[in-house]
């Protein structure tokens, strides 16, 4: 195992101009726009940043990011399972373009994410007219959001687990079945746990990704105040009005809910390791 | 349990697996599958397993179907290769898992399932390692677990892929003898695949020797021995020297000698004989019946010495005999060759080319 290596200690001047240089520039390009946030949020006083809350179009945005991730990540969390286990353990044609597949809306700019939909579900796209006579509307209010926003984090979930699975092979599973498991007891009691860590990581990733997308929401929302808007179109929007401390004080959940994402992420590495000691059999 | 395999098929794309495959496994039984990789020896047991489909043929267990039930249906003790033990589960709970499985009405209870556990830990003789998870074992204990974890449940047959193949050579003979020991204390017929003849030898009641998809032949170890059925089998069952030789009558005739010919009496013709070291014989001198040879090399210590020798025609040959006849021999000497009983490939010609003497399981 090459993480178990001893790490060598800094020595030497190379390495310490290295970890300077590295270490400044991570302050002035992370450090400082982070501090920003919080600065301006806080600029006019606590009592001015919570005032930003009491805007009722704040709070419709926090509910809609919220009920949005809550729709996406379980959504992507069941076809990352499902992705990376037939990927995984299985043989097939078209597996290689199955995998760029996945991997597409990670080179792809967000902004392309939400215009497919409009050519597909707006007014003048292919199914248009159909919705419109159905009575549905998808772009421009929040099922159009909700679409545009898993296919912006399709890959963060599925990528998480197809290393895994594919390295952890089928032998598990094989040899729950001749004991008398039958699939579902196979996939709950021995694939699920054994991938545990690496979902917990993938929902923790989707879900920063799909509080935080914007270029794909910008193009399905329509921008209508209280009713499609989520909390990171709310901050333009509230900026573009020179609030800014209602717009740096919503920023700064979406940043906080960064760090606390990095936190969690951290913590789970952790214990994902001390399991790899306990549980991973070579 | 009688296990019966009749004309099984299996092919992978273009890739023939098993060509025509019938066996039987009488009760209680220890049965190793012998072959070279790619003889279909897996692929069988994966039939068995449930984990593969023939494409014809069928498979009975004691009269019953065996192929119209699934992998979980089969109640059949699979031991992987690399042991697949459940990584997040400890080694109780490994053992426990085909009971917990159960339905509601079929699973025993609690109480009963940890004092099973208690009895299997104590058969593997691993009593005392049933908190720990399988990445805190050592590669021998792993392989007690599965099999502790595979007789769980029961089963009508037990299947071991390989289970030897990931442990040094002294844990492999000690865990063969305690196999051999679970085996005799269960009763359970068992069905082991290897690719070591020594192992296939030491462990089982009948071996079954593949090659290419086919059965080369079925015998207990000594039957192999005494008889074996091919120069396939007699090639794979251990170190051969290799002669051109004339066959008539079950007789080899060489340069200066001739042996008795194992197998069918009646072939005839010119062929390559092959014949064990230890069953080669070496006289010093030159006047008398063998093989004219130089002697090149004095191999190894102890009670047996290989001497290794060539013949005029390039042919080189090696004779294992006891030390204090090795002890005559010296490199460049002149000696008599002959050997006590030999087996012909008359398929291979007389013109084949010079061999070097090569250890079955290397090849393997």
């Amino acid at each position: 195992m090459i993480g178990a290596l001893p790490r060598r200690p800094v020595s030497g001047s190379g390495p310490i101009i290295l970890l300077t240089v590295a270490l400044v520039w991570l302050a002035l390009v992370i450090g400082a726009p982070m501090a920003t946030v919080f600065a301006q949020a806080f600029a006019k006083g606590a009592d001015a940043f919570l005032d930003a809350f009491k805007d009722p179009d704040a709070w419709a945005a926090i509910r809609l990011t919220l009920l949005m991730a809550a729709i996406a990540v379980p959504v992507n969390a069941a076809f990352g399972l499902a992705a990376a286990w037939s990927l995984a353990k299985f043989d097939f044609k078209g597996k290689s373009l199955l995998l760029t597949l996945i991997d597409l809306p990670l080179s792809m700019s967000p902004v392309v994410s939400g215009l497919v939909w409009v050519l597909l579900f707006g007014a003048r796209g292919w199914f248009g007219p159909l919705l419109e006579a159905g009575g549905v509307k998808i772009v421009f209010a929040v099922p159009g959001i909700v679409l545009g926003t898993i296919l912006v984090t399709v890959p963060l979930i599925a990528r998480e687990l197809i290393p895994l699975m594919a390295a952890q092979g089928t032998d598990e599973e094989l040899a729950a079945t001749t004991l008398g498991a039958g699939g579902w007891t196979v996939l709950r009691r021995v694939t699920l746990p054994n991938v545990r860590w690496a979902l917990l990581h993938g929902v923790l990733l989707c879900n920063a990704r799909a509080m935080g997308e914007f270029g794909a929401v910008s193009v399905l929302s329509g921008h209508i105040r209280g009713l499609t808007e989520t909390l990171p179109l709310h901050v333009e929007a509230v900026y573009n009005e020179y609030d800014f401390v209602g717009a740096f004080a919503c920023a700064s959940l979406l940043a906080g809910l960064a760090i606390v994402t990095l936190v969690a992420k951290t913590a789970l590495e952790r214990a994902g390791r001390v399991a790899a000691i306990k549980g991973s059999a070579a | 349990m009688t296990l019966t395999v009749d004309g099984v098929f299996k092919r992978f794309g273009r890739y023939p697996a098993l060509t025509g495959v019938s066996l039987e496994a009488r009760d209680g039984e220890f049965l190793t599958l012998l072959g070279p990789s790619g003889s279909g020896k897996t692929t069988l047991l994966r039939v068995l397993a449930g984990l593969d489909k023939p494409d014809q043929g069928r498979v009975f267990l004691d009269g019953t179907d065996f192929l119209a039930l699934s992998a979980r249906e089969r109640r059949v003790g699979l031991v992987f290769q690399q042991y697949a033990l459940f990584r997040h589960m400890t080694v109780a709970r490994n053992i426990a898992f085909g009971l917990e499985v159960r339905p509601t009405r079929a699973r025993p209870s609690r109480a009963a399932i940890r004092a099973r556990v208690e009895e299997l830990l104590a058969l593997a003789r691993i009593e005392g390692l049933g908190g720990r998870y399988p990445a805190q074992l050592s590669g021998g204990q792993r392989q007690r677990v599965a099999v502790a974890r595979a007789l769980a449940v029961e089963p009508r047959l037990l299947l071991l892929d390989e289970p030897f193949g990931a442990l040094d050579t002294k844990v492999r003979k000690e865990l063969r003898g305690e196999l051999r020991r679970i085996h005799d204390a269960t009763g359970v017929t068992t069905i082991l695949v290897t690719h070591d003849q020594e192992e296939a030898m030491a462990l089982a009641d009948r071996v079954v020797l593949m090659n290419q998809g086919r059965i080369e032949q079925i015998g207990a170890p000594h039957e192999l021995d005494a008889a074996p059925a091919s120069p396939f089998v007699f090639e794979f069952l251990g170190e051969c020297n290799r002669l051109p030789c004339e066959l008539a009558g079950g007789v080899a005739r060489f340069e200066g000698f001739a042996a008795p010919a194992l197998g069918d009496a009646n072939l005839a013709g010119q062929g390559v004989a092959l014949f064990r070291p230890s069953d080669a014989r070496l006289d010093a001198g030159v006047n008398g019946d063998g093989l004219p040879v130089r002697v090149i090399a004095v191999h190894g210590r102890g009670a047996v010495r290989a001497v290794e020798c060539q013949a005029l025609s390039g042919h080189r040959l090696t004779a294992e005999l006891p030390d204090h006849l090795a002890i005559r021999f010296e490199p460049g000497q002149r000696a008599r060759l002959t050997a006590r009983r030999v087996m012909v490939d008359i398929t291979r010609g007389a013109s084949s080319k010079i061999a070097m003497p090569t250890q079955a399981r290397e090849r393997a």
